[in-house]
């Protein structure tokens, strides 16, 4: 059971996140929402990358008692979970330098109001 | 030449990324100078990625790696897995990269004269480029999370340059569709990547499939992949950025984007057929039917929706939509299929299709463009008569509407044709509703061809120009295309489609390129 709490937090993130970019109103907070969709995925593949008992993958901190090969984590998980917080950050600024745009022009950030895309 | 070949996989990647963050230095010193250089990269890429294609043609499945370069290179610890990224090209993966890099070029020859008046455009070029390197990247990586990168540098350079126009409103409207859209969708893929990753141990495309045991899990990320690709695809019922988007961004920026779509619709493909391709003959049925229905349901939203609009450019995107399901229900036909003699035939006619559509849509889309340029309108009920004023745009349109309406002789027919007649097979409702689809789309654009060229000159368009050279010479580009793909369509087909399909409907040997065997 316990190791399969950050199991139901990433599902609980991604509902709320979801939740968020389709019933919010306001542009802000379906940027929130996105992040924390994010947040749920990075989560679960830190998670993925669990293994009980292992060691990270750093030659030179390597514990006396262990032998090389032991239990070395490959570190994919993490790498993967490193490149897409880049990315998110850089989703992330875009999205509020659109947001700071749509505001400059419609002088609201409320969705439905930026409407003058119809039909 | 030898090494050149063997190193062209990285270098079409590098090539346009080294060329992105070196225009806006260049741009400093003229304007010239940095559009004539855009120019050049993009022309050599494409030369790199054409006999990068004949290699291909003739000695198969070319692979090129980054990293540990034997398989027995393993990272010390327990797993015994080389640490490495494989780019690996077959013949869809270089039959995606030429439409994306001749779109890329046309785009670029627009473009220099298109803008001739606004500023901000060495970040333009950049932007543009980077779409360029994401598409490729996308079509070259035999890698899932490589994928998924490559897939996010397409969507934020496209979502970048979709806001272009940063003082109209409806351009920001359209780019955060996009990106929240897009981002949405990437990062469902990245979940499945996680859940694929967490039971084979693998991110390799082809070790995947090597070992995929269709479990409850890989139906879950099936579900996901697929949900997030045909999204950003634009499938029905999750077109609804799609005509924003590529209605209100600059139409170079349009066909670029309407390339990056294509880019999405690969990933559909290679996760269909390669990914889970064991389960091919098996397994996929249920899927394949799936796609015909959203295929079918795009076809008709596209179409219906071209009907009732009032811009130019969002009429062009409503067809794009409907375009896009004729390519799905090849696919989907094809999966469905099995293992029946049509299979095959749906499959050519809807990868063909993926490149028809591109030329006739991008076609419009800068026809549409010229237009906008010309005389600053886009409702169409405050246009006409624009024939005598503009005669090459004029013909051009006509070339544009006939390919995608798919009248023969043009090249829409040819891959429409083989679509009609494999879904005809499957079940005759299908084709019988693309045909009608067709006509329909057929009537729209000749009303609308109506309403722009014919008709008297309307007071406030006497002064209309003729637009200049470099638009009329990516209009050409793209016409001379559609022509020659309509009058030789067995020579297209041999040469460059043939091979993709092969590529598609035998995923053992993309597995096997990889895992030995060979």
């Amino acid at each position: 059971m316990i190791y399969n709490i950050p199991y139901i937090a990433v599902i609980i993130l991604i509902v709320v996140g979801l939740y968020a970019v389709v019933f919010k109103r306001n542009i802000i907070k379906m940027v929130m929402g996105i992040t924390i969709i994010e947040s749920g995925v990075n989560l679960f593949l830190v998670t993925l990358g669990y293994r009980a008992g292992g060691v990270a993958p750093i030659f030179t901190n390597l514990p006396e008692e262990r032998q090389i090969p032991g239990q070395l984590v490959l570190p994919i998980p993490q790498a993967l979970t490193l490149t897409s917080i880049v990315i998110g950050v850089a989703v992330l600024a875009l999205m509020l330098a659109l947001t700071i745009q749509i505001y400059r022009q419609y002088k609201t950030l409320d969705v439905t109001k930026i409407r003058r895309l119809k039909e | 030449m030898n090494s050149i070949i063997t190193h062209s996989p990285a270098l079409l990647i590098a090539i346009p990324l080294f060329a992105a963050f070196i225009t806006p230095l260049l741009s400093r010193i003229h304007r010239r100078a940095r559009d004539g250089f855009v120019l050049i990269v993009l022309a050599a890429t494409e030369l790199l990625a054409l006999l990068l294609a004949q290699d291909i043609y003739a000695n198969g499945i070319r692979k090129y790696v980054f990293g540990a370069t034997l398989p027995s290179l393993t990272h010390p610890g327990t797993m015994s897995i080389p640490v490495r990224i494989i780019f690996e090209i077959d013949g869809l993966s270089i039959f995606m990269v030429l439409i994306s890099l001749t779109i890329a070029f046309v785009a670029t020859v627009y473009s220099s004269s298109f803008f001739k008046k606004e500023d901000g455009l060495d970040r333009y070029y950049t932007l543009l480029l980077l779409v360029t390197v994401g598409m490729v990247g996308m079509e070259l990586t035999g890698d899932l999370f490589n994928f998924f990168v490559f897939l996010e540098i397409t969507s934020i350079a496209s979502c970048a340059l979709i806001a272009f126009w940063v003082d109209r409103g409806e351009s920001l409207e359209a780019a955060f569709k996009y990106i929240v859209i897009s981002s949405i969708g990437a990062l469902f893929v990245l979940m499945a990547i996680g859940f694929l990753y967490g039971q084979y141990d693998a991110l390799n495309i082809a070790a995947l499939a090597n070992s995929i045991q269709f479990t409850f899990i890989d139906k879950v990320a099936l579900v996901l992949l697929l949900a997030a690709l045909t999204m950003k695809a634009g499938i029905a019922p999750m077109h609804m950025w799609l005509p924003d988007a590529y209605g209100e961004a600059p139409p170079s920026v349009t066909i670029a984007v309407v390339a990056a779509t294509q880019a999405s619709l690969y990933g559909v493909l290679r996760v269909c057929f390669t990914l889970y391709g064991k389960g091919l003959r098996l397994n996929m049925a249920a899927v394949g039917w799936t796609l015909v229905g959203l295929g079918l349901l795009t076809i008709f939203i596209g179409v219906t929706m071209a009907l009732v609009q009032r811009s130019l450019t969002r009429t062009i995107a409503f067809a794009a939509v409907g375009e896009i399901g004729y390519m799905v229900i090849g696919a989907g036909t094809a999966l469905a299929a099995g293992a029946q003699n049509f299979a095959t035939v749906a499959l050519k006619g809807g990868v063909f299709h993926i490149f028809n559509d591109v030329l006739d849509i991008g076609l419009l889309f800068l026809v549409a463009g010229a237009i906008i340029y010309a005389t600053k309108e886009r409702d169409l009920n405050n246009l006409g008569g624009l024939a005598k004023r503009m005669k090459y745009t004029t013909v051009f349109f006509l070339i544009g509407l006939l390919a995608v309406a798919g009248m023969p002789p043009l090249n829409g027919f040819a891959s429409k044709i083989l679509i009609y007649e494999s879904t005809y097979q499957l079940n005759p409702i299908i084709s019988i509703i693309a045909i009608l689809s067709s006509i329909l789309l057929l009537a729209i654009f000749v009303k609308i061809f109506y309403s722009l060229f014919l008709g008297p000159e309307l007071p406030h368009l006497r002064d209309v120009k003729e637009v200049p050279k470099g638009m009329l010479v990516a209009m050409a580009i793209l016409a001379t295309l559609i022509i020659i793909f309509g009058l030789f369509p067995g020579y297209v087909l041999q040469t460059i489609v043939d091979p993709a399909v092969a590529a598609l409907s035998n995923p053992t040997n993309y597995i096997n390129a990889i895992l030995g065997g060979a």
